[in-house]
């Protein structure tokens, strides 16, 4: 394995975030700070309970959750996005280096900063809502497989782009209203019968449930079927990005 | 272990044919030398990019083989990818990198482990060590050009090759680019180039490829080219205007100005060497006198531009 071919681009990606972290952190923590001071504590306080939890806490998970989403693929895409735009591309595809480790350098990156970022959410949270975590393993288990996963679908975004609109129209039309409907705000179990059946087929909601679980041991679906969701969503990208790397789509001629 | 003799890179039977159906390569064969400094010359669209291309990995051939130091490309690409640098011919750069951060980078996708010291001498090399913590965007675009260099040689490579190194770039910066070429060659590196400028591979290359619609239409060490192919033209001056070619000049194929002053005669380098002298003896046994005589011998170019004509 070129641990050093990993390292670099690993490195490399980790440096952009960093030169910009105005754009790559501060933006996505003050807009989801936003969040928890409006919908928290303002309206929170005058809301009921949802599970037998404060609403001002009950949407953390969920909040979180919305930009670690939006974050892995913004991350993962626009990281394999750039160097095919730019034409730098071809060092990496010259280099002595698998796809699998261009993969781990590049899908690594995106989804540390993303576990960075929801980190940085979550301590920001405690500044505003006082909220306890019941199962801190679990809690990081699903925050570093949703960072992964969704890394990995940004990184299969960033190969398909072949323009910038591109690189944004999933995350703006699909992912971010499946994060709003799949229950960031609210507990699936609060809407009519047949939107609670319909809401099933969006796979956020599975994602969302799982982490709230490990937060206050409620949850609109069972921990373990979110999980599994979550592992068949993440075979699912490895699946597609063994088809582009065998294909050489949009990457190698 | 590959022995010095054996050719640095073999190609064989490689075929290229993309999605669109487009035969970029049609059955190339070709083997570099090791140490030697090969011009691989063709017009637009003729296949060297993508020769290139298969060769550095960036582009999957769709037939054929091709070894680097005796290496495959596609079995054993990791020990064929380190043996080579590319620098391509479009300057694409991590505009808003440091050209230390961007070279420092190439060297670690490559393999190598950090060198400070090798990057450091790369670029004092490549007179960019002045420059090394300013961002790529601020620099000329000729220094752009040496920063793809430095980032080629920063995992030291055995094979470089320059696609169009010296395209679009003033003439003092080509004319140090040869220099550097040459100094690279001197320390064992085989360096293949593709060039649009003859002047750049008859300054430079030891052989000559010539490729064009996707096939080697001729690969010559480059004297033994301009030698076998090479035209010369004696152009005489004359006193006084001619009429028409005297009948017993006939046998020298001379061509007569339309003011009759000027004789020129065109013949091959090599198979004709004692034409001038014939001519200018037939020439003194008619009384003709001329004032001025020049010869040309044909360059690069025009071989080149017959080649490919001749090939269409």
């Amino acid at each position: 394995m070129n641990v050093h071919a990993i390292r670099a681009i690993y490195m490399f990606e980790m440096a952009r975030t960093w030169r910009t972290v105005v754009q790559s952190i501060l933006a996505p923590v003050i807009s989801t700070s936003l969040y928890f001071v409006v919908f928290g504590s303002a309206i929170g306080s005058r809301m009921a309970e949802v599970d037998g939890v404060k609403y001002a806490a009950f949407i953390i998970p969920g909040l979180t959750m919305l930009s670690l989403l939006t974050e892995s693929i913004s991350n993962a895409s626009f990281g394999i996005y750039m160097p095919r735009f730019s034409g730098t591309i071809y060092e990496v595809l010259s280099a002595p280096i698998s796809f699998v480790e261009i993969l781990l350098g590049y899908v690594g990156a995106a989804a540390s900063k993303s576990v960075i970022l929801g980190t940085i959410i979550l301590l920001t949270a405690r500044a505003f809502v006082p909220y306890e975590i019941a199962h801190p393993v679990w809690m990081v288990a699903f925050l570093v497989l949703t960072a992964v996963t969704f890394s990995l679908f940004g990184f299969i975004i960033g190969i398909w782009a072949d323009g910038f609109e591109k690189l944004q129209l999933v995350p703006t039309l699909v992912v971010t209203p499946l994060t709003f409907l799949g229950g960031s705000f609210y507990s699936i179990r609060m809407l009519p019968p047949a939107w609670q059946k319909i809401t099933l087929f969006n796979p956020v909601v599975y994602l969302i449930s799982g982490f709230r679980w490990s937060f206050y041991d409620a949850s609109d679906v069972s921990v373990g079927t979110s999980f599994a969701m979550t592992l068949v969503f993440l075979a699912l990208c490895l699946a597609v990005i063994g088809w582009i790397f065998k294909t050489g789509y949009r990457f190698k001629a | 272990m590959p022995s010095a003799t054996e050719p640095i890179i073999s190609v064989k039977d490689l075929t290229k044919t993309y999605a669109s159906g487009f035969h970029a390569l049609k059955k190339v064969d070709l083997e570099i030398r090791r140490g030697e400094i090969f011009a691989l010359l063709g017009p637009n669209g003729a296949g060297k990019t993508t020769l290139i291309s298969i060769i550095c990995g960036i582009v999957n051939p769709t037939r054929g083989t091709v070894r680097a130091d005796g290496h495959d490309i596609v079995t054993d690409f990791r020990l064929a990818r380190a043996k080579i640098g590319l620098v391509p011919q479009e300057l694409s750069t991590d505009m808003f990198e440091t050209v230390w951060s961007t070279v420092s980078f190439s060297r670690g996708l490559f393999g190598k482990p950090k060198n400070n010291a090798h990057v450091e001498k790369v670029l004092r090399e490549l007179s960019l060590w002045e420059k090394k913590d300013s961002k790529i965007l601020t620099l000329s675009g000729g220094m752009k050009r040496r920063v793809l260099i430095a980032k080629a040689l920063s995992h030291e490579p055995q094979i470089l090759f320059l696609d169009e190194p010296t395209a679009g770039v003033d003439v003092e910066l080509r004319r140090d680019m040869w220099a550097m070429v040459r100094s690279l060659r001197a320390t064992g590196v085989t360096i293949i180039l593709t060039t649009h400028y003859i002047e750049e591979a008859e300054q430079m290359a030891d052989r000559i490829g010539v490729i064009n619609k996707g096939e080697i239409i001729l690969v010559e060490e480059k004297a033994a080219l301009m030698e076998k192919l090479g035209k010369k033209q004696l152009i005489l001056k004359l006193q006084r205007p001619l009429e028409k070619i005297p009948e017993a000049l006939a046998q020298f194929a001379l061509e007569l100005s339309k003011d009759g002053l000027q004789l020129v005669s065109t013949f091959h380098a090599e198979r004709e060497q004692s034409k001038i002298a014939s001519v200018l003896r037939a020439l003194a046994e008619l009384g003709i006198e001329f004032k001025d005589l020049q010869t040309r011998e044909s360059s690069l170019e025009e071989i080149f531009v017959d080649l490919v004509r001749a090939r269409a």
